[in-house]
């Protein structure tokens, strides 16, 4: 009993006066429960859609904004023409359209019918169905409060439409943000990791002492892991492709291009965390805290963006794969072209360019 | 006068608080085999990081082949060989694959200079496929070696390299080493064992970042400021408590199966050490002087710049 | 050196094999009590691999090994209470005081609150650093932390210590100060098996035994060993042995 004793004493030592120790055991479980507290919710809170009315009368004002009051749902933008839709969820903000059929306030009282048009973007399937009900239940709200006669039979038939997604399959959202998290263990850790080794191995030291120049180094460290990841990127989409039915609306070469450019991006990062870690364990701990589980969690891969607390909703913006998401998304299930990815791609450039140069700044020469 | 391979001016680097070289200075003759010789936390790996420009020092000057050390340290990394502490090798590339890969960032083949490295390659050539990780401890040493010389470098800087390594093995590499001198290399070698010195045309003893003694093995060992005599007892586990109650002893320390006594000539004299001894109840077996080990200097010289305690 | 004939290290037979490859080839050999077994050989050449296994920490492949009485098979735990391990690469906890080590390792080995304090006190005197107790590892110099690891391998004076290398890379005058505990310890009763490439540190042994290619080439006293190869020092034997 004492032998156990002195070793639990021991151990406690060891703990308290190691910080990285203490980060995990304190820290990250406080940030975890904060994260996954905000973040996990079934609730969806203010969601953009946009509304095409047709009528613009009282009911469908009336609708309008009972909808926009729920706390669902902001209005994004009010459309005019059918042709205005494609486009809007194209744009990729807006995840809702409602359509409300013309003459509807006229049709309800002469047939006691009308209709209204609910498409969602089914890209992302669970909230596109949570949005739906939400939308169904205010309006089913309303035809009761219609109803409030004796024999009245007022109904508000909705008609909907999950685009890009029609069978509401999980695996949509899920090869791609598995994509982005692949390219980044491969390209970002692994890089990070192999050049730390040869920092704990010594075998750096002897690679310094010598005409090779540090962008060699780099060069030579990163190339095996940009095809390496290359070719995991094509298997992925080859996999997603036939064996889940992943539909590759939009241009092959673009969805390839923009792989790549995510691929120079990860190990530009890779480098990065390698030139502040001078062992592995480091190289690995930074990788795993700072870039996969943030990546997992905040990338909107799995948790919807919009239900996330405005601070973690301004991190994810920091997150790279975040904006790689949305470009396969878009380019693989809406078949949007480079013209609606731009800002996203100028984004994982920019973050690419602020890696190197970092990189290149902070890679030493020497041993300190 | 030679040219200088090495110099050191007033060299001072510390790592936060602690002093890793406290203002060290000493040359190196282009040719020449020549030792740091001290015990871990003497600062020998600052300084061979600092001379082969792995780190900058805090403050002093040095120069290898006649180039700075901070200023032009890419000039130095050409022509340069580096072989630091525990190898660093490729553990899972072969032992052919490594000296290739050496090699090439150096922009040579090893068949260019393969001369060089004919006698120690030569030894480890029948173990050309295996990983270096699988190589013993002496065919490590023999394969690193190989790698720092390859490119037919201007000066070898080996940290420790016999470190760890037996005594056949650490006596073949000294060979090896005195066989390179032949082609003009400037090789500056550190190692904590003391024997070794001896075979080094000139040794620095270092001690706690300072540089106690530079000198030809021969010289430190004439210049020994007393006489020693080894003496065997059949009492060797009471003789050094013994030995210390004499006031007229320097110092008593054991060495291999004798002890070496250190004394002043007009204080002391083999047959009074004698005397003293019987009289402890000693039955004397051999007793004899001797010349000063590099050892017997060495500890020496630690004496005098003593730390009491930690 | 006082060693008397008990014999309280047994080995018979010992063969060590990974796979085809024999580390160990029939080794034979006994340790005195109060004896200091110098055990050398190059790296690779199966020492190593034999300490682990008298030391309870390797099965052998086959051999009739007792230690302190036990035999290695079916009584390691016996054997690990009765021996003392202290080697170049482990050492104490560099984020522990020297105090909190020397608790740890005593209650490790079953001391209670009373043993432990009078034998840190003990062991602290004989290095002069009483009033250090409080110092983190990390502090303190090379030398001194191999002295201190050692007192520690023999807090519950056991009968038999391990020492693995124990004075690599550390100073001449704390090597031979590290050697006069050893006599000491010796003195007193445990038998010190030990491993060093100084072959200078063989001499100071009782007997020695030199390894070579998984077998014993060697066993007696350094005098002894001396006149049988006509040679002058431990380091001549040691190069004739392993030339053949």
């Amino acid at each position: 009993m004492k032998l156990f004793r002195s070793f639990v004493k021991k151990e406690f030592y060891h703990i308290f006066r190691d910080v990285r120790t203490l980060l995990i055991l304190f820290g990250l479980p406080i940030a975890l429960i904060l994260i996954f507290g905000y973040v996990v919710t079934s609730e969806i809170k203010n969601a953009k859609i946009a509304i095409l009315d047709h009528s613009k009368d009282e009911i469908t004002t009336e609708i309008t904004n009972k909808i926009l009051s729920s706390g669902y749902f902001i209005l994004d933008e009010n459309l005019s023409t059918e042709k205005q839709i494609e486009e809007i969820f194209k744009k990729g903000e807006v995840r809702e359209v409602i359509i409300f059929e013309p003459g509807f306030s006229a049709n309800l009282s002469k047939t006691g019918q009308a209709n209204v048009q609910i498409i969602t973007d089914a890209s992302d399937a669970n909230t596109a169905n949570l949005l739906l009900n939400y939308t169904r239940a205010i309006i089913q709200d309303y035809t009761l409060s219609l109803n409030k006669g004796p024999n009245l039979n007022i109904k508000i038939i909705a008609q909907t439409r999950m685009l890009y997604n029609e069978e509401l399959k999980g695996v949509y959202m899920f090869v791609p943000g598995t994509m982005a998290l692949i390219l980044l263990l491969v390209s970002a850790m692994m890089t990070s990791i192999s050049i730390a080794r040869e920092k704990e191995m010594g075998t750096m030291e002897v690679m310094l002492v010598s005409p090779l120049k540090p962008l060699q180094i780099i060069l030579g460290k990163v190339t095996p892991y940009f095809v390496l990841s290359f070719i995991n990127a094509i298997t992925i989409l080859i996999l997603g492709y036939f064996v889940f039915g992943m539909p590759i609306k939009g241009s092959l070469i673009l969805l390839l291009g923009e792989s790549m450019l995510f691929i120079l991006m990860a190990l530009s990062l890779g480098i990065l965390i390698s030139t502040v870690s001078p062992n592995q364990q480091v190289a690995m701990f930074i990788s795993m805290m700072a870039l996969m589980l943030p990546t997992i969690l905040l990338s909107g891969f799995i948790f919807p963006i919009e239900n996330m607390p405005i601070p973690l909703q301004i991190i994810s913006h920091i997150m790279p794969a975040r904006w790689f998401i949305v470009i396969l998304k878009n380019v693989m299930l809406k078949g949007t072209g480079l013209l609606f990815v731009w800002k996203e791609s100028l984004i994982l450039i920019g973050m690419t360019l602020i890696f190197i140069t970092l990189s290149v700044k902070k890679f030493k020469v020497r041993l300190e | 006068m030679s040219a200088l391979s090495v110099v050191v001016e007033n060299l001072v680097r510390k790592y936060d608080k602690i002093v890793a070289l406290e203002g060290i200075n000493v040359s190196v003759r282009k040719g020449e085999l020549f030792g740091f010789i001290g015990p871990d936390g003497a600062g020998k790996t600052s300084l061979f990081r600092i001379l082969t420009t792995l780190l900058i020092p805090n403050s002093g000057y040095a120069t290898v082949e006649g180039f700075d050390v901070v200023k032009d340290y890419k000039k130095i990394r050409d022509i340069i060989g580096y072989m630091p502490g525990r190898f660093s090798l490729y553990q899972d590339l072969s032992v052919e694959e490594n000296l290739n890969f050496f090699a090439s960032i150096f922009n040579t083949t090893p068949k260019e200079n393969y001369h060089l490295i004919k006698d120690i390659y030569q030894q480890i050539e029948p173990f050309k496929d295996r990983p270096a990780g699988k190589l013993s401890g002496g065919m490590k040493q023999k394969l690193a070696l190989s790698c720092a010389l390859i490119h037919k470098p201007e000066a070898l800087f080996l940290d420790e390299p016999t470190t760890g390594v037996d005594a056949v093995s650490r006596k073949e590499f000294w060979e090896m080493l005195k066989n390179l001198q032949n082609f003009g290399i400037s090789i500056v070698v550190s190692t904590p064992y003391m024997d070794e010195a001896s075979l080094c045309d000139r040794v620095a003893l270092m001690q706690n970042g300072k540089i106690m003694e530079i000198n030809t093995p021969k010289n430190i060992q004439s210049e020994y400021p007393y006489q020693i005599a080894a003496v065997r007892t059949d009492n060797m586990y009471d003789i050094i408590n013994h030995l210390q109650e004499n006031k007229k002893v320097v110092s008593a320390f054991r060495f291999g199966d004798n002890i070496h006594i250190s004394y002043n000539k007009n204080e002391l004299n083999e047959n009074e050490i004698k005397s003293f001894l019987e009289s402890k109840g000693h039955q004397i077996i051999r007793l004899n002087k001797v010349e000063a080990d590099i050892e017997d200097c060495f500890m020496a010289f630690m004496n005098e710049n003593k730390h009491d305690g930690i | 050196m006082t060693a008397s004939k008990e014999i309280i290290i047994s080995v018979k037979n010992l063969v060590k094999k990974f796979g085809h490859f024999v580390a160990n080839d029939d080794l034979n050999f006994e340790v005195y009590k109060g004896e200091i077994f110098g055990f050398l050989g190059a790296n690779g050449a199966g020492k190593t691999t034999a300490i682990k296994i008298l030391c309870g920490l390797l099965a052998p492949t086959s051999g009739d090994i007792k230690v302190a009485g036990f035999n290695v098979y079916s009584q390691t735990n016996k054997i690990k209470r009765n021996i003392g391990y202290m080697s170049q690469k482990f050492s104490l906890y560099e984020d522990l005081t020297i105090a909190e080590n020397f608790r740890f390792y005593g209650g490790i080995y079953g001391l209670n609150k009373k043993q432990i304090q009078s034998k840190t006190k003990l062991l602290l005197e004989r290095l002069n650093l009483a009033d250090q107790e409080n110092k983190i590892i990390s502090a303190i110099p090379l030398g001194w932390k191999q002295k201190l690891a050692f007192s520690v391998a023999i807090i519950h004076d056991p009968k038999i210590v391990f020492l693995d290398e124990p004075t690599g890379g550390v100073d001449p005058i704390t090597r031979r100060q590290f050697w006069e505990l050893i006599y000491e310890t010796a003195h007193q009763g445990t038998t010190v098996f030990v491993t060093t490439h100084y072959m200078d540190e063989a001499e100071y042994c009782d007997r020695v035994s030199i390894m070579v290619d998984g077998k014993i080439s060697a066993l007696d006293s350094p005098q002894n060993l001396k006149m049988k190869y006509q040679a002058k020092s431990m380091d001549e034997v040691f190069i004739k042995l392993a030339r053949n």
